[in-house]
């Protein structure tokens, strides 16, 4: 496969999963927000994770000082000149797609197509109560993309780069929320075993649609540490960091080229820790210490998986580097 | 209808005397029998249709036009089979006799030792590259994709309008129309026997395989695009889905030892042919525009050694141009012995002072077009213009003769065509698209392209026109 087709595929596939992520992640703290949250300044505070998350709190910051729900939400949602904005992800999701089209379905292309249309037919001014709904579309959309790249792609090396995408973002996506999350809701490290507030707790399971596994799996009380093990170390949840890594990796080996072998070196090392690991040894380590870790480990698998496949190299060491394409578009976070 | 512009213009479904041509007989039976808005219904969805696949194109100049929908016509304008195979035989001729003139005048030049045509005509033309003299191509094909526009003016007269051997483009609208009309109007296809064009994709991949070097048994095969902003971008990539081969830009290839490598997730992967839809000036920076980032630096060194195919062959554009058109029927009597099928338009060269003097007296009756121009663009329509308009042409005229030629404004035929109004005749032309490997190949049928705007007699859709699915059925 081109190297430039592969590196659109990935970009289009962390694209889709960013925006339904920050749908995610926006639609738990607009619930969050209904409920009362003993926290001085709770707004503020509240309204501020989102933008950590995300790694836009400067930008916003900068446009608009503190964080008021409302701003907030639309800056995410919709702001054309915010780089990590829904609308923007959406963009770049179709911007990448347009330059494969020929490398994924036309039904692909569709729902990525129809995607962008409809939301630059949307109100340039939405109600604030209706964002929920606009969430809701993002994360239909995002599944609908998901579901008809399984049932109409062929299994090749293309599924394998937007699998890739997916799940390294997916992983980042559910480091990042289970880090700032964990902040407001837990300031003090003494409370991790006790049971927690329901409701705060449960919105962020929530928000990675993990509440009802929650109960299945615990039958019990929210429990932060549970929380934790449920979202890092379970290999049966989607969103949970083993489970992406289990991806990651089996991908890896799938695209089985010549190069790559440091990719697949980090994928082993991180699933292995995963598979292996013990939540008691996450939190004697300190969950904040083990998140960043794995988000620096991941964010150096994205370069090696960047060097071995995407880039256009030149093998025969004659010719100089080829610079890479515009759609690719780093605005990945760290 | 408008009577007026029934007798003044050759109406494809209606003869003279108002009776409906057999052609079309079954088609306005079943259309006057639908129940009202039916068509419009219809057009609004396959307007959403082409909308929700992209099938879309860029106009060059317009701020917020980075994607639109070239309009899609309804109505289907139909062919006989008897009168189809006239046309068929007749481009196919004009085909080869150009891909004769293209291999003589980048070895022997005989047609110019024979003072048929002269050689300043040819060697001054900046479209004539130096570079292929005495290169050998596979079957001697230079133009392996031609678009012959056509255009008709009574029952049995047709005009070659252009030649277009560079890049040609509107492939992949000739298959979606068709895509879209069985789809809207499935009833009609049962009914009809419309011969198909579904397989261009796969001729068109046959074409490119018997262009690769000889030696090579397995090509590997690429569509090479400037990128996805080009106007015909939605086209180059339908065609690399269909024919199952990579789309590439030029930054996914490069030289070595004059060989063209494409960087795939595997390492380099040899390249074998390449059908370009990039023009000659862009291709290699090394030999034509330096600043150029869409080519290949090498990629002509590689060619000219006979390790890779460009579909179209460099410097095709010597063959096409709007001088050298003059001179086809000519090519043809000369390379094949045979008397032209069809015909050319009458041109008026500026560059002759006579012809000067008369197209500068009757400006307000020609159409006046450069001599490289292309896709409609800086032409002069003299009777729908105003005499501002005209006044400023005759100044650019006037600055460069040279550059222009001038032709009689034809009186394009008209099909039926859902307009605001209902269904009224606009005037239509036709693009075939031939296909030149081993053997000559032609798909029953082309686009056609319609003005939509009552009265145009400009079909570009860079231009505001549209097209309608090109029908030959067996009489």
């Amino acid at each position: 496969m081109l190297s430039r087709t592969a590196d659109n595929l990935f970009w289009m596939a962390r694209h889709i999963e960013r925006a339904e992520n920050t749908a995610r992640v926006l639609d738990v703290a607009h619930r969050t927000s209904l409920l009362p949250l003993d926290i001085e300044g709770s707004e503020a505070y509240l309204w501020y994770a989102p933008l950590n998350i995300t790694g836009c709190a400067r930008g916003y910051e900068v446009k608009y000082g503190l964080a008021r729900s409302e701003i907030v939400t639309r800056y995410m949602a919709l702001d054309p000149d915010n780089p990590a904005s829904i609308y923007n992800c959406l963009r770049l999701a179709r911007e990448n797609a347009r330059a494969v089209r020929g490398a994924i379905t036309s039904e692909m292309w569709e729902v990525i197509n129809a995607t962008w249309l409809e939301l630059n037919r949307l109100p340039k001014q939405i109600d604030y109560e209706k964002f929920p709904d606009y969430f809701d579309w993002v994360k239909d959309r995002s599944h609908l993309f998901r579901g008809v790249t399984l049932g109409t792609i062929v299994k090749d090396i293309a599924l394998s780069f937007i699998k890739l995408g997916t799940f390294l973002e997916r992983a980042d996506n559910t480091a990042r929320i289970l880090d700032v999350k964990y902040h407001i809701l837990l300031p003090s490290v003494n409370d991790v075993g006790g049971a927690a507030d329901y409701y705060q707790w449960g919105a962020l399971l929530k928000s990675v649609s993990s509440f009802e596994a929650y109960q299945k799996i615990y039958r019990d009380v929210i429990s932060p540490l549970r929380v934790a093990e449920l979202l890092i170390l379970r290999d049966d949840m989607p969103r949970s960091l083993h489970a992406c890594m289990n991806e990651v990796e089996a991908e890896l080996i799938a695209i089985n080229c010549s190069s790559g072998k440091e990719a697949r070196r980090l994928a082993g090392e991180q699933h292995a820790a995963l598979h292996f690991g013990r939540i008691e040894d996450v939190f004697e380590q300190g969950l904040h210490e083990y998140l960043t870790d794995f988000l620096n480990h991941i964010n150096l698998l994205g370069q090696e998986i960047r060097n071995a496949y995407l880039a256009r190299r030149d093998q025969f060491g004659l010719l100089p580097l080829v610079k890479s394409t515009q759609t690719q578009q780093s605005t990945h976070i760290n | 209808m408008n009577m007026n512009q029934t007798n003044k213009y050759f109406n494809e479904m209606h003869s003279d005397n108002g009776a409906i041509r057999e052609i079309y007989r079954y088609y306005e039976k079943w259309r006057s029998g639908l129940p009202d808005g039916t068509l419009e219904r219809r057009s609004a969805e396959a307007e959403l249709l082409f909308r929700r696949m992209g099938i879309t194109f860029a106009v060059y100049g317009e701020a917020d036009g980075a994607e639109r929908l070239i309009p899609f016509d309804i109505v289907p304008r139909i062919f006989g089979v008897a009168e189809w195979q006239r046309l068929e035989r007749g481009i196919k001729q004009r085909v080869r006799a150009l891909n004769a003139f293209l291999h003589d005048i980048y070895h022997e030049q005989e047609i110019i030792k024979a003072g048929i045509i002269n050689a300043q005509q040819i060697l001054d033309n900046v479209l004539y590259r130096r570079e292929m003299q005495g290169i050998d191509l596979p079957n001697q094909v230079y133009a392996h994709i031609a678009g012959i526009d056509l255009v008709r003016v009574a029952e049995n007269e047709f005009y070659v309008l252009e030649d277009n051997l560079r890049t040609p483009s509107g492939v992949s609208y000739m298959l979606e129309n068709r895509k879209a009309m069985m789809r809207l109007f499935p009833e009609l296809f049962a009914n009809h026997t419309v011969e198909p064009v579904e397989h261009y994709p796969q001729l068109l991949l046959d074409t490119l395989r018997e262009a690769a070097p000889p030696f090579v048994s397995d090509p590997v095969i690429v569509v090479m695009t400037p990128g996805s902003y080009n106007s015909a971008y939605f086209e180059h990539a339908f065609l690399a889905s269909q024919m199952g081969v990579e789309l590439v830009e030029g930054q996914d290839l490069f030289v070595h030892q004059q060989k063209v490598y494409m960087h795939t997730t595997d390492g380099p992967q040899q390249v074998h042919v390449i059908y370009r839809r990039v023009d000659d000036d862009f291709l290699d920076p090394l030999v034509f525009l330096p600043d150029s980032t869409l080519g290949v630096p090498g990629l002509l060194d590689a060619y000219c050694s006979g390790n890779v195919a460009l579909a179209n062959g460099v410097g095709t554009g010597v063959a096409d141009d709007k001088s050298t058109y003059l001179y086809v029927p000519e090519m043809i009597r000369f390379y094949l012995g045979e008397a032209p099928l069809l015909s050319n338009v009458p041109t008026w060269r500026l560059s002759e002072p006579d012809d000067l003097k008369y197209v500068l007296e009757n400006l307000s009756e020609l159409v006046v077009k450069e001599v490289q121009g292309s896709g409609g663009y800086g032409m002069l329509v003299g009777p729908t213009s105003s005499k501002a308009e005209i006044e400023t042409y005759r100044q650019r005229i006037l600055t460069e003769p040279n550059n222009f030629i001038a032709q009689p404004t034809l009186a394009l035929s008209t099909c039926p065509t859902l307009v605001d109004s209902g269904v009224a005749p606009r005037h239509v032309d036709l693009r075939p698209f031939v296909l030149s490997g081993k053997e000559v190949r032609l798909i029953p049928g082309g686009l056609t392209r319609v003005a939509l705007r009552e009265g145009s007699l400009v079909v570009n859709s860079s231009q505001g026109g549209g097209t309608k699915d090109t029908w030959v059925l067996e009489d």
